[in-house]
């Protein structure tokens, strides 16, 4: 079993730093919750280490609406609960060894007590050698080595995207620089730190906030509560198909034949039925729209096989 | 006097897309040499080999979540080329749509998220320290008003995701992107709700982006001369007006040019060569991007970037806002760009020489994100409803085709070579690999590299200024280590 569930709900309500945060700073422009009591905040250290990745997974988290990106990085993202961003190579005002140096010094100060949040997928061939962050003493640091330092002591990661769920993109055939998702590379590394996935490519903002939630008030979930990849059957439960909005298409038997016209688009490639996640519902980018509504076939990018998979892409499988 | 020499190594440099490691050699304080590498490679030449040519639509986007979108239109025309179509009408103005609707998200998000911070220190909390010690030197009320706009932004910029996902369904990888044309069929709700988002969007880079710009170009005037460049621009040209198979004949909004000692001149694709001296490949060097090939070479000697060096008759050239700014600016051909151009530097008391500069790039980027809103705006009301958005195809049996873009970051360009109805070849050479290449076969250093050179740096231990010269090019480096080209035997991929 590739996904181990050895954390507690009590061993997560002991991850957050029960110290109060300094907040003299914020107060200048950040107005604080209403009713939460300043010595009841509990912070969060988050590490956020980006491999293999487009970036396209920070992009799309940072369009949460509610709770706004304010909230989840500045605030608390919810009451009584602040996340700490530690280390983000995209967003932190630091650079170079000043940068890693917040990464090392955040994982030791919070040993088994942090957060990884694992973007993209960690390349593995030549030991590493295709993707590197930083140096000693001149010599490149890889991701895998990076992965190694910080997975073996967080409490626990999640793995953003399907890059760092399954490796995605950059695993796809022939896969040149070895490409392989965080479980993968545990596995590889004798690392016996929990992993939650939460792919898609990108993933939907609410799936990576709603897994922080669910384990901030509800602690790490239980086996039952994953699907046999590793994801949370509250949204991953049901296939796209299920509860497609071109159901109605499919039954009068209307299809499209070539792009930009009306009908189910299965013989365009859709693969719907084969992939699991709540787009029919959950929809995206504050609710305007999701693939299938504007005429794409459904790509299958929550799913492990992605893109290989479901190649070609606009063909029915 | 002797000579104090020291080595300054940035890696990472975060705050902008990808992995990108910076060094340079300080002697006596002032840049003499300078190094932009990439760490990281993917190879997405050998993943798309042998793959349905459609797939690459989607496999190409995947270079960059912050810049999808001209990776899909590049990957489109070069299908289209190659397959001998061309969109209708409403799929050439919806693809229009979709890119300003990224080219506002991508520029909002460079300022505020990537850029501003080397200029303001932002409150005592993660992620805004640790830092670099700079010269932060606005004053309590503008930084408090900057900390509040850097707020602003984060949820400003989403709104221009949603402007596209209206037409794209969703964002960041658009969905509705296919050969000939779009697959979204209009409806008039995305049309007006399409001109509201606008509308907050134009309000905020009205109000709120232009004057921040403004603000620090005024604090840090010492920016307008900094990280001068070697003023070679290249552009490939933004928005199609009209339906011209050929490429370099079509009419665009930015037209396609380049521009050398203050001179414009047409550009011709075949001219464009890349080396691989500097970089980790053993391929061929100075070969045009259709004849290119990647071999990898972790530990080849002398060698530093996962990078080409992309050359123009063998000239280095810097893309990006700045160089369709100032062409436009130039040409004269757009009063809208000449109006704004000389009114905000007249506001600074600069003259248009100005642009050519760190904060010179950021005012540069600012207004052509107005431009290009406005521009849209008027795009939006040429949809039209119950008309077609896409052109039906057929993939031949073998086929090249290609296709010229400009991202937010600047020229893209794609190159498809189709045999057995399967992608043979496949080659992008995209703004970051243009502007962050490595030393070329001649040692000529690339654009950021040579804006680089020469830059005083007091304290090696906090060497902001480099960081301010390099993020002012918003590099984006996942863009630019993918090195589409085939191996050598398509047999040795597998065919799907």
């Amino acid at each position: 079993m590739a996904h181990q569930h050895g954390i507690t709900r009590r061993d997560f309500i002991r991850w957050a730093v029960a110290a109060p945060i300094a907040a003299s700073t914020l107060e200048s422009f950040l107005p604080k919750l209403a009713g939460a009591l300043q010595d009841a905040i509990k912070e969060y250290p988050i590490i956020w280490l980006q491999a293999s990745t487009c970036s396209g997974c920070s992009v799309s988290v940072i369009n949460t609406i509610h709770p706004s990106i304010k909230n989840v990085i500045l605030e608390q993202v919810l009451p009584g609960h602040q996340l700490k961003l530690m280390y983000h190579g995209t967003l932190m005002a630091a650079a170079g060894e000043l940068s890693l140096q917040a990464a090392r010094e955040a994982a030791e100060k919070y040993r088994g007590k942090y957060v990884l949040v694992v973007e993209g997928a960690i390349p593995t061939k030549q030991n590493g050698i295709f993707g590197s962050l930083g140096e000693k003493e001149g010599k490149a640091i890889s991701m895998l080595m990076w992965l190694d330092q910080l997975g073996r002591d967080a409490m626990a990661t999640l793995a953003v995207g399907t890059c760092a769920a399954y490796g995605g993109l950059s695993a796809a055939s022939p896969n040149p620089s070895g490409s392989k998702g965080v479980t993968d590379v545990y596995k590889m590394l004798n690392i016996a730190t929990p992993v939650i996935n939460i792919p898609g490519c990108p993933p939907h903002p609410d799936w990576f906030i709603g897994t922080v939630a669910k384990i901030l008030l509800y602690g790490m979930p239980q086996p039952k509560e994953l699907d046999d990849n590793g994801r949370l059957k509250l949204f991953y439960g049901r296939s796209i198909h299920s509860r497609c909005i071109y159901r109605d298409y499919l039954d009068l038997g209307i299809f499209a034949s070539n792009f930009g016209q009306e009908g189910c688009l299965m013989e365009l490639g859709c693969k719907g039925p084969f992939t699991n996640a709540d787009c029919p519902v959950r929809l995206w980018n504050g609710s305007v729209n999701w693939c299938i509504n504007a005429g794409g076939p459904c790509i299958g990018c929550t799913e492990p096989g992605f893109p290989d998979a479901h190649s070609p892409i606009y063909q029915r499988r | 006097m002797e000579t104090i020499r020291a080595h300054v190594v940035i890696d990472p440099l975060t705050r902008i897309e990808g992995h990108l490691k910076i060094e340079a050699t300080v002697e006596n304080k002032k840049v003499v040499e300078a190094k932009c590498a990439g760490t990281l490679y993917r190879g997405f030449e050998q993943i798309l080999a042998g793959r349905n040519p459609l797939d690459a639509i989607q496999i190409t986007q995947r270079f960059c979540g912050v810049c999808p979108t001209p990776h899909a239109i590049a990957s489109a025309q070069a299908l289209e080329n190659a397959f001998g179509i061309m969109p209708p009408d409403n799929g050439r103005v919806i693809r229009n749509i979709m890119q300003g609707a990224n080219y506002i998200q991508s520029h909002i998000l460079h300022f505020y998220h990537l850029a501003s911070l080397d200029y303001f220190r932002g409150p005592d909390v993660p992620p805004f320290i640790p830092r670099y010690e700079s010269d932060y030197r606005v004053p309590q009320t503008v930084h408090d008003q900057l900390v509040s706009h850097y707020v602003q932004a984060y949820q400003i910029r989403l709104k221009a995701h949603e402007l596209s996902a209206i037409w794209s369904g969703k964002m960041p990888h658009v969905a509705s992107m296919v050969p000939g044309g779009v697959s979204i069929i209009p409806r008039l709700d995305n049309i007006t709700t399409s001109l509201w988002r606008l509308k907050e969007l134009t309000d905020f880079i009205d109000n709120v982006y232009i004057p921040d710009v403004m603000t620090l170009g005024e604090i840090y005037r010492d920016c307008f001369q900094l990280g001068i460049g070697n003023k070679n621009l290249l552009s490939f040209g933004l928005f199609d007006l009209d339906a011209e198979p050929d490429v370099m004949k079509r009419k665009r909004f930015f037209p396609m040019g380049r521009m050398t000692k203050g001179k414009i001149e047409p550009v011709d694709a075949q001219r464009i060569t890349e080396d691989v001296k500097s970089s980790w490949y053993d391929s061929p060097s100075r070969v045009h991007p259709t004849r290119g090939e990647t071999m990898p070479n972790p530990v080849k000697k002398g060698a530093y970037s996962w990078l080409k060096s992309p050359r123009y008759e063998g000239e280095v050239y810097e893309v990006g806002p700045l160089a369709r700014i100032a062409m436009a600016y130039e040409r004269k051909t757009n009063p809208k760009v000449v109006q704004l151009v000389d009114s905000k530097l007249q506001q600074l008391q600069l003259g248009p020489d100005a642009l050519y500069s760190v904060m010179g790039r950021h005012l540069a980027r600012a207004l052509e994100c107005k431009i290009v809103a406005d521009e849209i705006s008027s795009m939006i009301m040429q949809v039209k409803l119950d008309e077609p958005v896409c052109t039906n195809h057929t993939i031949p049996d073998s086929a090249q085709g290609m296709g010229l873009w400009c991202a937010a970051r600047g020229a893209l360009g794609h190159w498809i070579e189709i045999k057995n109805g399967k992608i043979a070849r496949y080659q992008a050479v995209v703004p970051t690999t243009w502007n962050a290449s490595p030393k070329d076969d001649k040692g000529k250093p690339g654009p950021i590299e040579q804006a680089m050179i020469g830059t005083t740096v007091e304290d090696t231990e906090n060497p902001f200024a480099l960081a301010r010269i390099v993020r002012s090019f918003d590099p984006c480096i996942a863009c630019a280590i993918h090195i589409l080209e085939p191996g050598k035997s398509l047999k040795k991929f597998r065919v799907v």
